[in-house]
């Protein structure tokens, strides 16, 4: 009897809600359509258990599920139909896999006896998205169902975390099986390493202490693998300067004394300079992206470098590595501070004879700090700069992916981890506004900022109308210059100001375009009017659109040219 | 440094994942010389030899993401040195009186067998490493090749020898 009571009959679509219901998951993004019908009919039964937000394109379920999970730290769920279902997902994915951010992608695929046919929505979904999970599963018999669906959440969430897509053909999700959810996994090729090599951590911990001229370089590792507090012990305890990816910002207190911002293409000057004179750099769940290290072989070219990633493929991937460090940042962080522990000694005559490098970076930041000049026209650095200030740093911005990402991350000095949700790695137009609808769902009493471009914003501009039906009061603010403002900038630079297509010389009305949504619009045209228009957004319990009319060639500086050293650094 | 690898790969033996390891080698314009998969003892794992050509530090940077996929068990790199590699061909050649003699001849200097007959042209299938194959390609091209065909290449790891 109590066998079989364990053992219940189900629908296959029964079963992935049960499933879902297993894995804690109370909210999906979605969009039904002919082969998720059978899920979508079952949904309902479950309406009071796990919330559904209806988006309006597929592409929004995945960006609002990629922001719910990046600042929630859950995993994302999307579910969508097979064929242009799936296939509208496909930028979202990539984003988030780029960004190694946990989430589910449940898509629905043709009845089995249609795969291959060209049925009608048809899609070679696990072949379009292979190179873009993390892994990826197509469910040929329902007795696969509840542990495919077990492992997926695994995979999504543990190791270097990713998207995991799972397609289900309709016959699969009308079939019956009985249900018995795993409660182990067992994967014989999959296997992450979460705690480091106590020998490599302890020539870490004897190097770091050595070193004349340390430096961290953090990136998104930190905030994905919560070691926030972990790397502010460690800088503390050893005074060492800290420095940060864009996906790595909040993992560090932008107003902490040994911060010195972002490093890279659009980086300070003191996190750059400090870069290459350091003579020992710990990158720490960082990947040397491109538009991190500028010219490779220049990166870092006086340091030693340790590294620490869950992700043995990151490192030694694009420079040498002297102390690589496989395993989760912050096990890895405990046990380094647990070593370093022993040698207090050690450590504080090292702290004293590090002052002088010290000293030197923060000459380097008040040397060359970031500014801008305003006189009568807004500076779009000046809007973000008022955000944060009204804000008290504590909003949840989401961004948009251009000159508006860099002065984001430039002037708005995060504070905590999950604060920025920006898509770093695949550098999607048009993530930040649903991103910031699955942020708001995530955290409900938070406040919640997209910073737009006029170019990106209308990307996925169609998602208000979800905003407004949820009543989620999700600020954005747009930075609007009528350009591609990153597009000109390069444009300026590097092609003789032949500015080809980047203007948008055409824009709609968007204090207008936010009232027939049925969301409030408002505009600042002068400097005086951007406190006004900021203070009276965050007053209103709606989603807002502002529309900041901006300097339209303003330039984010610093900047290196693509391939130079990053110490070639154009200033303002 | 360009140079030829050989890459055991231990899979898990599920439809894709010839694909997934193949993708990772097409994304970064990597060709794949040979490729042979077969099950193994255990009939839900596979084992894939693949032989490929190119920069080292990418074929390093392949193996940690092969590694990284979740139906690889386990990638190993090896070397003639190390291993244990073999090749079969089967070459239909052009035979007649006067050259049949010469076929048996070269035949058994290969250790290879003699699989088919007719009236001109005999089929012969012998198994070496890439070099003993080549060579034979090479001795048996003048008496005019009709047909080759060549598996991907196997290999396996000696054991150590006691020091």
């Amino acid at each position: 009897m109590e066998h079989n009571s364990k053992k219940k009959l189900m629908t296959g679509s029964k079963i992935i809600l049960e499933s879902l219901i297993r894995e804690g998951v109370d909210t999906i993004f979605g969009y039904p359509g002919g082969a998720v019908l059978n899920i979508y009919d079952e949904l309902l039964n479950y309406k009071s258990r796990i919330k559904h937000v209806l988006v309006r394109h597929e592409q929004g379920a995945a960006h609002a599920a990629d922001g719910y999970a990046r600042a929630s730290g859950k995993v994302g769920v999307v579910l969508v139909t097979s064929g242009p279902g799936a296939t509208n997902t496909i930028t979202g994915i990539a984003t988030a896999n780029m960004d190694s951010v946990p989430m589910v992608i449940l898509t629905g695929q043709v009845p089995t006896n249609l795969i291959g046919n060209d049925a009608f929505q048809e899609a070679d979904t696990v072949g379009i998205t292979r190179p873009c999970t993390k892994h990826n599963y197509l469910v040929k018999d329902i007795k696969d169902l509840a542990k495919t669906i077990k492992e997926a959440f695994y995979i999504a969430s543990t190791g270097r975390p990713g998207p995991v897509l799972i397609d289900i053909p309709k016959d699969i999700t009308s079939s019956v099986y009985e249900f018995d959810y795993p409660e182990t996994v067992e994967l014989r090729g999959y296997s992450p390493t979460y705690f480091g090599h106590h020998v490599q951590i302890s020539k870490l911990a004897a190097e770091i202490v050595k070193a004349k001229r340390p430096l961290l370089y953090i990136g998104g590792g930190v905030i994905s693998s919560n070691a926030a507090n972990e790397l502010k012990e460690l800088a503390e305890l050893l005074d060492l300067p800290v420095t940060s990816t864009l996906m790595g910002l909040g993992g560090f207190p932008s107003d902490h004394p040994l911060f010195f911002g972002m490093l890279g293409m659009h980086g300070t000057y003191a996190a750059n300079m400090a870069i290459s004179n350091a003579d020992f750099i710990v990158a720490i769940g960082a990947r040397f992206d491109d538009r991190v290290t500028g010219k490779v072989e220049e990166f870092g070219k006086n340091a030693k470098f340790a590294h620490i990633d869950i992700d043995p493929s990151s490192i030694g991937k694009n420079v040498k590595i002297e102390i690589p460090v496989v395993g989760d940042v912050k096990s890895v962080l405990s046990s380094l501070l647990e070593i370093l522990s022993n040698k207090t000694e050690e450590i504080s005559s090292a702290k004293y004879e590090r002052l002088g490098w010290l000293e030197e970076i923060n000459a380097w930041k008040y040397e060359h700090p970031l500014l801008y000049h305003m006189k009568d026209i807004i500076k779009p650095q000046y809007v973000i700069e008022k955000i944060y200030e009204l804000t008290a740093g504590e909003a949840v911005i989401a961004t948009e992916v251009g000159q508006s990402q860099m002065w984001t991350a430039q002037f708005y000095k995060f504070k905590n981890p999950r604060t920025l949700l920006t898509s770093g790695g695949l550098g999607t137009m048009g993530f930040g506004f649903p991103a910031a609808i699955g942020a708001q769902i995530a955290c409900p009493d938070k406040t919640v900022f997209d910073i737009a471009g006029d170019g990106s914003i209308q990307m996925n501009i169609q998602e208000l109308a979800t905003a407004v039906q949820y009543n989620l009061p999700v600020k954005i603010a747009i930075i609007n210059n009528n350009f591609l403002g990153m597009i000109r900038q390069w444009q300026e630079l590097f092609y003789h100001k032949r500015y080809s297509f980047s203007e948008m010389n055409i824009n709609p009305d968007f204090v207008k375009l936010a009232e027939a949504y049925g969301a409030v619009g408002l505009r600042a045209k002068k400097p005086d009017e951007v406190v006004p228009v900021i203070e009276k957004a965050l007053s209103i319990k709606k989603p807002v659109i502002m529309d900041f009319v901006v300097d339209r060639e303003e330039s984010v500086y610093p900047m290196v040219a693509p391939g130079s050293p990053i110490t070639g650094m154009l200033l303002v | 440094m360009e140079k030829t690898h050989i890459l055991s790969i231990h899979v898990e033996n599920e439809s894709g994942v010839l694909t997934r390891v193949a993708g990772l080698f097409s994304a970064r314009g990597f060709n794949i010389d040979s490729i042979c998969v077969a099950k193994m003892l255990d009939k839900n794992e596979s084992k894939m030899i693949i032989a490929t050509s190119g920069d080292t530090q990418i074929l390093e940077q392949i193996t940690k993401q092969l590694n990284r996929l979740v139906n690889v068990i386990k990638v190993q790199e090896l070397t003639d040195e190390d291993s244990v590699v073999r090749q079969t061909v089967l070459i239909k050649v052009n035979a007649d009186e006067t050259t049949k003699s010469d076929i048996f001849r070269i035949k058994d200097i290969f250790g290879g067998r003699v699989i088919d007959v007719s009236r001109n042209s005999y089929t012969l299938e012998v198994t070496g490493s890439e070099r003993k194959i080549e060579s034979l390609i090479d001795i048996l091209r003048p008496l005019g090749i009709k047909d080759i065909v060549k598996t991907g290449i196997i290999a396996l790891q000696r054991t150590r020898k006691q020091s």
